[in-house]
């Protein structure tokens, strides 16, 4: 067990952690944040993407102990109060989800690229977003709804 | 996930101290991206794992001539880094490849030389840059150069006391360009079917005057192909040169057939892509000439 010190959604939190703990376990199942999907668990599908210090990870792939020190951002963090984040807006307005078990993982990956380039091209949205699969949308209305949420910027 | 005792040294002294201590038993983790997937699917089960990630001064990318990459440098940080892009933009394209944005922003280029895969894009870059991989342990530091460094499938040469903390990538021949092609015929996020990173130093007359080929995902290793060096050196830096030195990859590589390809299908595969890249390295040169 360590001790562990971090923020999540900017709440300042003190935990034990055993050391095998992955963190979408600890998001999960501790701080019951279950917004975060595990779907793949290798890495690869992009469904259980939260920002750490800013950085888009794989929370399956990460040791929870890793986030010591670190500021977590999950999809419950990224509304204010009733207000839904541009990109939540921009996903609902323009289709960019169906049965939504990607969609946290997608919204938080493009919270990412918008603060590293809020205006990106089409090309560079399909670059960034490409680890982020989606078995429902066919992608063209979640690329639409992030180019329309830049566009807001 | 397996049980383990998780270490983080706060120095790279007391890294190396544990791992001296716990080398056998003890595997490094840096962004995680390669040990966890071996961990989670019970590959790998190490008593003790050491966290790397408080050894700041080995995040660094320092230009001294060539560039001093710490080891702990993530691929998006390379990618990103103007540095590797003027000095060795056949680096931040390889990094460009690799998997996803999440990977990229976890993974480091020390992991990726220790983790081994050869099907990972990084390698072949650095062996086509005549890089150089340096390894601490407590008896002290040893450099050694990339197309030496990986002696199998998830191995190398280094010794379970020693730590990787630096690749050295040195200042580029004059007239050189470079080209990396990851040949990727399902997604883009897939490890290659096969990747070619090339660098060709020609003369002022245009003559090939030094050669580099390296591939991943063509062999257990990645793979130096000197007999195409050796191929393309002394001559004339054109089309049909290209063609007839490309050919002679085949002999080099030994790849595996698996869901990417049939082991001839990628023998193929390389000898195409090692003649685009050498084509496209061409041009680069050409553009900084």
């Amino acid at each position: 067990m360590r001790t562990v010190k971090l923020t999540i959604n900017g709440k300042p939190v003190i935990r034990e952690i055993e050391d095998n703990r992955l963190l979408v376990e600890f998001l999960r199942e501790d701080q019951k944040l279950t917004g975060t999907k595990e779907s793949c668990g290798v890495g690869v599908c992009g469904a259980c993407t939260v920002l750490l210090d800013g950085k888009p990870i794989s929370s399956c792939l990460t040791l929870a102990v890793h986030a010591d020190g670190g500021a977590i951002t999950t999809i419950e963090g990224i509304a204010e109060g009733d207000r839904l984040h541009p990109l939540q807006e921009a996903f609902l307005a323009h289709g960019g989800l169906q049965c939504g078990i990607c969609t946290p993982g997608q919204i938080l990956a493009a919270k990412a690229l918008l603060e590293a380039n809020p205006h990106p091209t089409k090309a560079e949205i399909q670059h960034w977003m490409m680890g982020n699969l989606c078995r429902c949308t066919g992608y063209y209305k979640i690329v639409e709804s992030i180019a329309v949420a830049a566009g807001a910027n | 996930m397996i049980p383990f005792t998780y270490l983080e040294p706060s120095s790279l002294d007391e890294a190396l101290t544990l791992l001296a201590e716990r080398g056998a038993d003890a595997k490094l983790i840096a962004g995680g991206t390669g040990l966890v997937n071996l961990m989670k699917q019970r590959l790998v089960r190490p008593e003790f794992v050491i966290g790397l990630r408080a050894l700041k001064p080995l995040c660094g990318i320092v230009e001294n001539g060539g560039i001093r990459i710490g080891a702990l440098a993530t691929i998006q940080a390379l990618e990103a880094s103007a540095a590797i892009r003027r000095q060795a933009p056949l680096l931040a394209a390889a990094c460009g490849h690799v998997a996803t944005v999440r990977v990229r922003s976890m993974a480091t280029l020390g992991g990726a030389v220790a983790h081994a895969d050869p099907n990972l894009d990084t390698p072949p870059a650095l062996i086509a840059l005549d890089a150089e991989i340096v390894a601490h342990s407590r008896r002290g530091e040893r450099k050694i150069p990339a197309d030496r460094f990986f002696t199998g499938y998830f191995e190398t040469v280094l010794d379970p006391d020693e730590i990787v903390t630096e690749i050295l990538v040195p200042e580029q021949p004059a007239g050189s360009g470079t080209a990396f092609l990851k040949f990727l015929p399902a997604t883009r996020d897939d490890y290659a079917t096969v990747s070619v990173a090339v660098r060709i130093a020609l003369s002022t007359n245009g003559a090939i005057t030094d050669a580099r080929v390296a591939l991943g995902a063509a062999a257990t290793v990645p793979v130096r192909a000197k007999a195409v060096e050796a191929a393309l050196t002394g001559k004339g830096a054109d089309e049909k040169n290209f063609r007839e030195a490309a050919d002679l990859v085949r002999e080099a590589i030994d790849p595996i057939a698996d869901f990417r390809g049939s082991a001839e299908y990628k023998r193929k595969m390389a000898i195409v892509h090692v003649r685009r890249a050498l084509s496209q390295a061409l041009s680069e040169a050409k553009k900084l000439s």
